[in-house]
């Protein structure tokens, strides 16, 4: 067992380097100039403090010394823990300002996520055997599915926050309030978070119980369930065994979701003028904030790869084969 | 294997210290009420529409600081009314040109910084002195300025080796008094480069909280212009809610929990039709005040754009109107053939105009064309060059600005029905920029030329010389009138009420509109729309309101948009 982690850690490593690599060079090979870009929006218009001031801002960002030194620095800060000052909120550092909108981005998206994938799979399952749910409730999980997001989270804010006025629309917790641990500001945020919370809930419901549904059916068709329906076993039994089977894909697609979970929701923040990463990232894209991307896409290979491995864990704890597999290949 | 795992525990590290960040990153210490978390909504003004990130920079010397940070926080020594294109005192009492090259300045007595600190001359000395580095943004001022000194608390003298009048008044009214007593503490980089979280500031108000979204400010009670001009900011705080989409932010003027946005928002007209609460500066057509002129800029490096009579003739193809119209439902106002904006109305050369102006007419464009020797020899409906090679040229604009992608896709469609091939191409802003500064495109749009107090920086923006690989922001056109050049460097030290002054800017509107570096299209509004349900009074033509920019904009508070939270009222 231990070779097949050596194994893996040696895969996330390699996968490590090349994706920060990659993430090094892909905001360079985007046209422009995020200095220049900067100074135009602030329009510093008088020429001879803007050629100074450029001069001092590439310096100050880096961007005064070759690619390839570029590339080693960024390497030696990383190792330092340090991601730069970013561009678009200068004269924030880049952890800053990640962390700022980070706790939005997880209670909104690890209990919408989480949630989606528990209620989705039970209901998925209790589908499969089940007619009345079968052709009830899953061709709405398919409209659910098949509905573009966009749409349904602006049809749930106007329904929701201006025709029943039930909730608001735009905003981590009311304008008129300041952070502070009371109960008028705790219920203030929830009610400002439920809205984006329920779009990315339904949405991905749909999915989760599809598929498990389907999983579920193929399982009970195949060979073991047959031998152990056929032996007499009651159907609860089976129908666990079943569930245990069909669950492993459904875990690996929970762990590729929570992977991406800091990327940050990028529609609901924009539709529900939510706070969070993802319009961070759209907003470091188009004003070329080099390190702010860097930053925002380190934290979203990390998630992956942590997430990725952990679903690796669960799978020799959850799936005796993968155990018995490990122990085969190390005799 | 051991450096596997370092890797890991260092990637482990670098999550951790991020997160560890939060708890100093969520500032919203309040340096003046810690028990105030609520804001009541009849002293709170809420706007929108100038923040574009999380509320980062109060540091007024680097560029990009948040909403107010300029006019509530720090202030300028004079304000510029851009109705009568003239300086009134703010910090400073007076002050004027006591020799050929001497300025003197009186400060108001009384003047106290948010710490309780006075405001004296010593922190204007300071504050110009700053310039000396060269990265501070008005660096240029010390090219012809030469000594500052304070030879008491309240008067400041500034010795010159070139008059430049316009230049001057220009740091006069732009640039932000700063307290000696705080920055003076701080190392080089920390002035140019710090965040200056809780700035002690001048100003009617102290920064109270921020968050991602959000920035708070609250009134000072100690204000100087209380006293001094009695003056007072109605709004006990002020809201600023860093900026959402179009749909967000019309829902929330709609309910009427916005009292301003400065943002274009496409069918604002169509809503204020429908709500009697929200209004513009204007009535009707054109609603917003004109912020900067938008210009067709044509590469005159490139054959035929070269040729003054060939931009001429473009200038006369496009139809102005159409794109007021059709693209921003009458948002807009069309501009005048000089390119400079109304406020600098009373400078128009109207003879020079009927001489040599233009206006939309697709035969007069055509004859223009075969006038000038351009035409259609293979019949594809397009002249070529006098080479006779075909002309094909591309206009960029940023893609996702819709509304200059419909206008240009207008111009286009203007410019091939006169027989110029052009069609609109959109790509990355980021390209875009490359593209103006590097010299590398054909034709793109561009409204840099914007309010101020003198037609000198329209005309710099114009006719800059020396042209230079790199033009980051003016002459994006390349064309080099040395004539021209003169005449607007003649202009920068040219007090106004010097009757050369007009003589001046009548020959530069007949060089803009004889060799049409760049061909005036629309003014570009200061998009202002306001809620009147909580507060009134707002800035409007018609209305009591002060004749201001209804704005919060950072650059129009010392353009007299102070005034407008000075007369706010509330709704009865």
């Amino acid at each position: 067992m231990g070779r097949y982690f050596r194994r893996k850690l040696l895969i996330y490593g390699l996968t490590f380097v090349i994706a920060v690599s990659i993430n090094f060079a892909v905001p360079r090979l985007m046209p422009g100039d995020p200095v220049a870009r900067m100074l135009t929006r602030n329009s510093v218009a008088n020429v001879e403090s803007s050629e100074a001031m450029r001069g001092y801002f590439n310096e100050l960002f880096g961007l005064d010394v070759p690619l390839w030194q570029q590339y080693f620095n960024y390497w030696g800060a990383l190792f330092r823990g340090d991601l730069g000052v970013s561009v678009f909120a200068f004269p924030s550092p880049v952890a800053t300002v990640v962390a700022d909108a980070l706790p939005y981005t997880l209670a909104l998206l690890l209990p919408s996520i989480l949630l989606s994938w528990f209620v989705g799979n039970a209901l998925g399952a209790m589908a499969a055997r089940n007619k009345l749910l079968d052709n009830g409730a899953l061709p709405i999980g398919y409209v659910l599915t098949a509905v573009p997001y966009m749409w349904l989270a602006i049809l749930l804010a106007w329904v929701g926050g201006i025709i029943l006025g039930w909730f608001p629309v735009a905003g981590g917790y009311s304008f008129a309030l300041t952070p502070a641990f009371t109960w008028t500001f705790i219920v203030d945020l929830v009610h400002h978070w439920f809205l984006p919370f329920l779009s990315l809930f339904v949405v991905a419901l749909g999915g989760w119980a599809i598929g498990m549904r389907n999983l579920v059916i193929y399982e009970l068709e195949s060979d073991y369930s047959n031998y152990l329906q056929a032996l007499g076993a009651p159907n609860r039994l089976v129908r666990r065994y079943a569930f245990r089977n069909a669950v492993l894909p459904q875990i690996t697609g929970l762990a590729l979701q929570l992977g991406v979970v800091v990327g940050g929701a990028l529609v609901t923040e924009v539709v529900f003028a939510y706070p969070g990463l993802g319009s961070l990232l759209l907003n470091a894209i188009s004003s070329q904030d080099f390190f702010l991307l860097q930053g925002i896409l380190l934290f979203i290979v990390i998630g992956v790869l942590v997430f990725n491995f952990l679903a690796d864990v669960v799978y020799v704890l959850v799936d005796p084969r993968t155990r018995l597999g490990l122990e085969g290949g190390q005799s | 294997m051991i450096r596997r795992r370092t890797i890991f525990t260092i990637a482990a590290g670098t999550a951790f210290a991020a997160t560890a960040c939060t708890d100093e990153g969520t500032g919203s210490e309040d340096p003046s009420d810690l028990s105030m978390d609520q804001f009541p909504r009849n002293e709170t003004l809420y706007s929108t529409g100038s923040a574009w990130g999380p509320p980062a920079d109060w540091n007024t010397i680097s560029p990009g600081e948040v909403t107010g940070l300029n006019g509530l926080g720090y202030e300028s020594l004079f304000l510029f009314d851009p109705n009568t294109t003239e300086l009134t005192p703010w910090l400073a009492e007076s002050g004027e040109w006591t020799e050929e090259l001497v300025y003197t300045l009186k400060l108001r007595p009384g003047i106290t910084w948010s710490d309780g600190e006075q405001l004296t001359s010593a922190d204007v000395k300071y504050t110009a002195e700053l310039g000396k580095i060269e990265a501070v943004p008005y660096a240029n001022i010390w090219n012809w300025l030469s000594a500052v000194d304070a030879p008491d608390d309240l008067t400041v003298v500034f010795t010159f080796t070139e008059a430049r009048h316009q230049e001057w008044n220009n740091f006069l009214w732009a640039e932000q008094i700063v307290p000696e007593h705080v920055l003076s503490q701080l190392s080089e980089e920390e002035i140019l480069t710090g965040a200056n979280e809780n700035p002690v500031v001048s100003g009617p108000y102290t920064v109270h909280s921020f968050d991602q979204d959000r920035l708070a400010w609250v009134k000072r009670d100690d204000w100087w212009a209380t006293e001094a001009l009695g003056l007072e900011v109605a709004p006990r705080f002020i809201v600023d809610i860093v900026n959402t989409s179009n749909e967000v932010t019309l829902n929330l003027m709609a309910q009427g929990e916005l009292d301003i946005s400065n943002n274009f928002l496409p069918g604002i007209q169509d809503l204020i039709a429908a709500n009697p609460d929200l209004s513009t500066y204007y009535d009707g057509p054109p609603y917003m005040l004109s912020a900067n002129t938008a210009m067709l800029i044509p590469n005159t490096t490139i054959e035929p754009l070269d040729d003054p009579e060939f931009r001429r003739a473009m200038a006369f193809a496009i139809d102005g109107a159409k794109i007021v119209d059709s693209v921003y439902s009458g948002l807009v106002a069309a501009a005048s053939p000089t390119g400079l904006l109304p406020i600098w109305e009373k400078y128009y050369d109207q003879a020079v105009i009927d001489e040599v102006g233009f206006s939309y007419s697709a035969s007069e464009a055509a004859s223009i064309l075969a006038a000038a020797g351009y035409e259609d020899a293979d019949g594809d409906g397009f002249v070529e060059t006098k080479g006779g090679d075909p002309i094909e040229f591309k206009l960029n604009v940023p893609t996702g600005w819709t509304d200059w992608e419909e206008a240009a896709r207008s111009m286009a469609t203007d410019l091939r029905a006169a027989g110029i091939n052009v069609t609109e191409e959109f790509i990355d802003a980021g390209a875009v920029d490359d593209a103006r500064t590097t010299g590398d495109f054909q034709l793109m749009l561009n409204n840099w030329s914007g309010t101020s107090h003198t037609p000198w920086t329209h005309y710099r923006y114009l006719f800059q010389l020396p042209v230079l690989d790199s033009q980051s922001t003016a002459n994006f056109s390349r064309w080099t009138n040395e004539e021209a050049w003169t005449l607007t460097e003649e202009l920068a030290a040219t007090a106004a009420e010097d009757p050369r002054y007009q003589e001046i800017l009548s020959a530069l509107q007949r060089h803009a509109l004889v060799d049409m570096p760049a061909i005036p299209i629309w003014y570009n509004g200061a998009w202002s729309q306001v809620n009147n349900s909580v507060w009134t009074n707002w800035p409007s033509e018609s209305g009591g309101g002060p004749h201001v920019f209804p704005s919060m904009w950072n650059t129009l508070w010392n353009m007299g948009s102070i005034y407008m939270l000075t007369e706010l009222k509330l709704a009865e």
